[in-house]
């Protein structure tokens, strides 16, 4: 492959979507497959043509375009026309409505705050592109960084990039990127590791798989620059199996990648050598943790080790190993290719870019959303979200994933980022966001984390293996009222302890849902302790 | 004035008990300090209204110990867990894994040569689902585990308390000593 | 250890007294070696360290997180607190969780006066356990003609596992099941006695700590283990290389 060569296929492909007067775009990620959208592709196809509109009219499956719960959802481009909920029956509100037709039943407002006041970086292609061909990747600058990177910059200047984009994982931890690669890249050793990390585990979280089913070849480039970086030769991608739809389209945009010269040996046309493949995970929370991950790649009982060593100085194969989240990298060629500068001057002070996040619960609009750093809870839950459904009241947020915290309304106005959210005894974690009304009850919540984080334990430490336990045992004792003022000092000690002596993240971390629900809800452990009282 | 004192068991297996009169002649010496105004080893069947230190032997493991046990606490200064049964359930507790009702039936039906009937009389006190340690029914001031405890560790205990100090055993004994 | 496997020697300070120490010792090492006292359960002279009981946590100075010092290298001019009030207090709460995981029925048990576990509860001043027990259902093995395995003595600190992959080379032995349900388990979750990889060399046996593993046909006071042949043998192992 030649620079040249990737500016033919993207003019080749310009040149085909302007044949065309338009194009339909179905939503094919796996949320809207499972309600049917393969069906819904093809019945398009199949009343274009009968109207003889085959020739004049593109369709095709798409990326994830983030309002799933409204799927399957189908666009007419280029004026982003949108349709909810269309299935076989109704697919001729689509193809009937070609020219600026009347507006119909299944009509979705474009121009809705919920895609407007997005910032798309990482799902910029989703929804827009094909994710099964490389050549729509490469039409919207796709590889174009790789190019650049190889031809034109050092390691170090790569490096450097990234530390002035002032990129953070996405993964959870929110560990500056840049410092990551340049750690692993100054670590001694002729052989290296890059380990994307797609496990993502957290109940309800699906951005990393969304990425991944929506914009495949995105991830692979931002793989293949970091090895470039860190003078890598090989990369493992650790997804679970439980999904199939990005593991296939994965295999496919590897393919691809390699048939066209963009992974393997002497890619560009230079001395850079860079295979992937992909390693499965059988669905345990804790093997996104990274040296349970890499335990796991190494074919071993997926559990946790102490660090230090770090695995930038000692990861897969006791090699120095740079693992990054699969959003992390998502970013990696758009900072490339605009530069760290204009990636920098998105966000807060110390968050930059755009976050992804997945937003459910009770909120109108549940989805995926991406926003730039910086944006207040408030205008994500009630101009991108809807609002509460039902004019019920809004009562809490949690963000973080099971082993975040509930912010109440009073912070509601807080800027989203990683230190703001720590600050309030939540964290960023890989961006999940439950939106809870009135009627939750926040010591039922802490306990659906606390069952959550005590059945994924790997149980190699005791605070985590039996803590989360005793602690799940205590706010069951309160969920049933049957709890004492010594069971709250109890619950309070076993949270310090299991957060300051766990092995890992995940027994550190599973106390913030009952942390922060005691710190901002006490009253409803207390009114569950009064009740015993009274009763005797 | 002489400290009153109580003593009784629960579930246990009185070896505690045994323990605590192999003193000997030494509860001699501090009998003028001593006033037994409860005990299984003393004729009053009534727990008095106020006792200074109460020692306890035994689990809590039917509702009659509950009722027991609620009942001396709210009458006692310092409450004693003495031994292992009242301190981790130990012994008793062995039956907790298993439902109660698989137990009562294993030892009167399924391995019973004669009379093979469930034992049912008003008399007999319904079995808890769950032998607990006494501490999880009530607070415990003082304890002294040990299955059982030597009759050196109870004597210093006792005299300790007497003495108007919290006594620290922990050289002294341990679980299963 | 340093990149290029060269042993250096460092100063450093425990609870504020100057000690010494080579760059391949663990903190946990350094400590012993000045008789500092540290509980530990999963580390055993001989092993791989995994860090797993978390008794043995120390605070480092500039760390913001406690450290295990079993799996902890030491540094030129590290700091270290062995014990104060928190540490003593997360000790005393670890232990209690391990005891009240089980059904540790010390009076009763084929190891009692002769248990790391038992002992470190009195070392640590534990005279009862404020988390209530689970009393969970778990059944003993006790298939294999020499040894008795009971599950409800164990305490996870895979010793066995170690010893029997790392010394003995036979791998008999794996931890099943994640969290609380996690357990020991033989070839593969058959019977131990069925075990053609197991050798009878009895060294998991020996290494446990507690009664989860112990000899048939001893009495109590017969069943005492002796895990010191251990350093002796890894260190006759190195010399040999
Ligand atoms: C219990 C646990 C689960 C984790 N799960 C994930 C995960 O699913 N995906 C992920 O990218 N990182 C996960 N992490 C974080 C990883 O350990 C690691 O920090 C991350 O992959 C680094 O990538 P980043 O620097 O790009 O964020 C998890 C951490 C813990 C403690
Ligand atoms: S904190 Fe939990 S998940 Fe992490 S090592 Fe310990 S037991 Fe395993
Ligand atoms: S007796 Fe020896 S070979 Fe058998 S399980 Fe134990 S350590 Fe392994
Ligand atoms: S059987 Fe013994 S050595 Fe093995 S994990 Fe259990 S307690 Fe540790
Ligand atoms: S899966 Fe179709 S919109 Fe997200
Ligand atoms: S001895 Fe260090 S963690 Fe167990």
């Amino acid at each position: 492959m030649t620079l040249e060569e990737l500016q033919e296929i993207k003019a080749g492909e310009e040149l085909a979507r302007s044949q065309k007067k338009k194009s339909i775009h179905v939503c094919v990620a796996a949320g809207c497959m499972s309600q049917n959208a393969e069906a819904v592709l093809n019945t398009i196809e199949g009343q274009l043509k009968e109207k003889g509109l085959a020739k004049d009219i593109d369709v095709k499956g798409v990326g994830c375009m983030g309002l799933c719960a409204a799927g399957p959802l189908v666009s007419i481009e280029p004026e982003n026309r949108m349709f909810q909920e269309i299935n076989q029956a109704n697919a001729f509100l689509v193809t009937d409505n070609l020219e600026k037709g009347k507006k119909t039943t299944n009509d979705l407002a474009s121009d809705s705050p919920f895609f407007k006041r997005q910032y798309k970086i990482v799902t910029e292609n989703c929804g827009v592109i094909n994710p099964e061909r490389i050549e729509e990747y490469i039409a919207f600058d796709g590889y174009l960084g790789l190019y650049t990177v190889l031809h034109d910059l050092d390691q170090n200047e790569v490096v450097q990039n990234l530390i002035k984009s002032g990129l953070r994982g996405r993964g959870g931890g929110g560990y500056p990127t840049g410092l990551k690669w340049s750690t692993v890249a100054k670590a001694v050793g002729a052989k290296k590791y890059v380990i994307c990390n797609a496990d993502e585990g957290d109940p309800g979280a699906f951005m990393d798989r969304s990425v991944l089913e929506s914009d495949p070849h995105r991830i692979l480039e931002g793989m293949a620059i970091a090895a470039y970086a860190i003078g890598a030769d090989e990369g493992f991608i650790y997804v679970r199996a439980e999904y199939p739809l990005a593991i296939s389209r994965l295999k496919v945009a590897i393919k691809q990648a390699e048939r066209k010269g963009l992974l393997g040996n002497n890619i560009f046309g230079t001395t850079f050598n860079f295979t992937i493949s992909i390693r499965l995970g059988a669905g345990a929370f804790v093997c996104g943790e990274e040296t349970a991950l890499i335990a796991s790649i190494e074919g071993g009982r997926g559990t946790p080790r102490p660090r230090p060593p770090y695995p930038a100085e000692s990861g897969l194969w006791g090699k120095p190993t740079l693992i990054n989240n699969v959003e992390t990298f998502a970013n990696i060629a758009p900072i490339i290719r605009k530069g760290a500068e204009w990636y920098a001057s998105i966000g807060t002070e110390t968050s930059k870019g755009t976050k992804v996040f997945a937003l459910a619960g009770q909120v109108v609009n549940t989805g995926l959303i991406e926003v730039p750093m910086g944006m207040s809870l408030r205008e994500i839950i009630f101009d991108i979200g809807g609002g509460i459904p039902g004019g019920r009241k809004f009562k809490a947020v949690q963000t973080g994933g099971p082993s975040g915290g509930c912010i109440p309304e009073e912070f509601l106005d807080i800027k989203v980022d990683y230190e703001s959210l720590t600050k309030l005894g939540s964290i960023m974690g890989s961006g999940g966001m439950i939106v809870m009304d009135e009627n939750s009850n926040m010591v039922d919540v802490a306990r659906y984390f606390m069952e959550f984080c005590m059945s994924e334990s790997c149980g190699k430490c005791v605070p985590c293996r039996v803590g989360t336990a005793q602690i799940y045992d205590i706010l069951t004792k309160f969920a049933e009222r049957r709890a004492t003022e010594a069971d709250l000092t109890l619950l309070e000690e076993l949270c310090d302890v299991v957060r300051n002596t766990s092995l890992c993240g995940l027994g550190q971390s599973s106390p913030n849902p009952v942390l922060s629900t005691l710190k901002y809800f006490k009253h409803e452990y207390m009114e569950r302790i009064q009740a015993e009282v009274n009763q005797e | 004035m002489k400290a009153k004192i109580a003593t009784t068991w629960l579930d246990g297996c009185s070896g505690c008990h045994m323990s605590f009169l192999d003193i000997d002649e030494r509860l001699l010496a501090i009998a003028d300090r001593i006033e037994l105004v409860y005990s299984p080893l003393v004729d009053n069947k009534v727990f008095p209204d106020y006792v200074d230190v109460t020692i306890v032997e035994g689990a809590v493991a039917s509702v009659d110990d509950l009722a027991k046990i609620k009942k001396i606490r709210k009458h006692t200064k310092y409450l004693i867990a003495l031994g292992d049964c009242a301190i981790n359930a130990n012994v008793p507790s062995m039956r907790n894994p298993i439902p109660v009702q698989e137990i009562i039936n294993r030892a009167y039906v399924e391995n019973a040569f004669i009379h093979d009937v469930m034992p049912k009389h008003p008399a007999l006190p319904e079995l808890l689902a769950r032998v607990m340690p006494i501490h999880e029914v009530v607070p415990v001031d003082v304890f002294i585990p040990g299955c059982p405890p030597s009759n050196d560790t109870i004597f210093y205990a006792v005299a300790e308390l007497l003495d108007g100090r919290i006594p620290d055993l922990t050289s002294k004994t341990r679980f299963g000593a | 250890m340093t990149a290029n496997g060269q042993i250096k020697i460092f100063t450093l300070k425990i609870d504020g007294k100057d000690v010494s120490a080579r760059s391949d010792q663990t903190v946990l090492q350094v400590c012993r070696e000045n008789e500092y006292f540290i509980p530990t359960l999963c580390h055993l002279e001989g092993l791989s360290n995994i860090g797993a009981c978390r008794l043995c946590m120390v605070e480092v100075a500039g760390q913001r997180k406690l450290l295990p010092a079993c799996t902890t290298m030491v540094s030129e001019g590290m700091e270290v607190t062995t014990t104060n009030d928190k540490l003593a207090h997360y000790r005393k709460m670890t232990l209690e969780l391990i005891f009240s995981e089980r059904n540790h029925t010390c009076s009763v048990c084929v190891s009692n006066n002769h248990c790391e576990l038992q002992y470190l509860s009195q070392k640590l001043g534990i005279n009862h356990i404020r988390v209530p027990y689970r009393f969970p259902k778990f059944a003993v093995d006790a298939s294999h003609p020499y040894f008795i395995l009971d599950h409800n003595r164990c305490i996870l600190c895979t010793r066995c596992v170690r010893v029997c992959d790392e010394i003995e080379g036979a791998h008999v032995w794996d931890v099943s099941g994640r969290g609380i349900q996690a357990k020991v388990i033989t070839e593969l979750n058959q019977p131990w006695g069925s075990a053609d990889t197991c050798t009878q060399c009895g060294k998991c046996v020996n290494v446990c700590p507690v009664g989860a593993l112990s000899e048939k046909g001893r009495s109590v006071a017969e069943n005492t283990k002796r895990s010191g042949f251990l350093p002796y043998l890894t260190a006759r192992r190195k010399e040999k290389i």
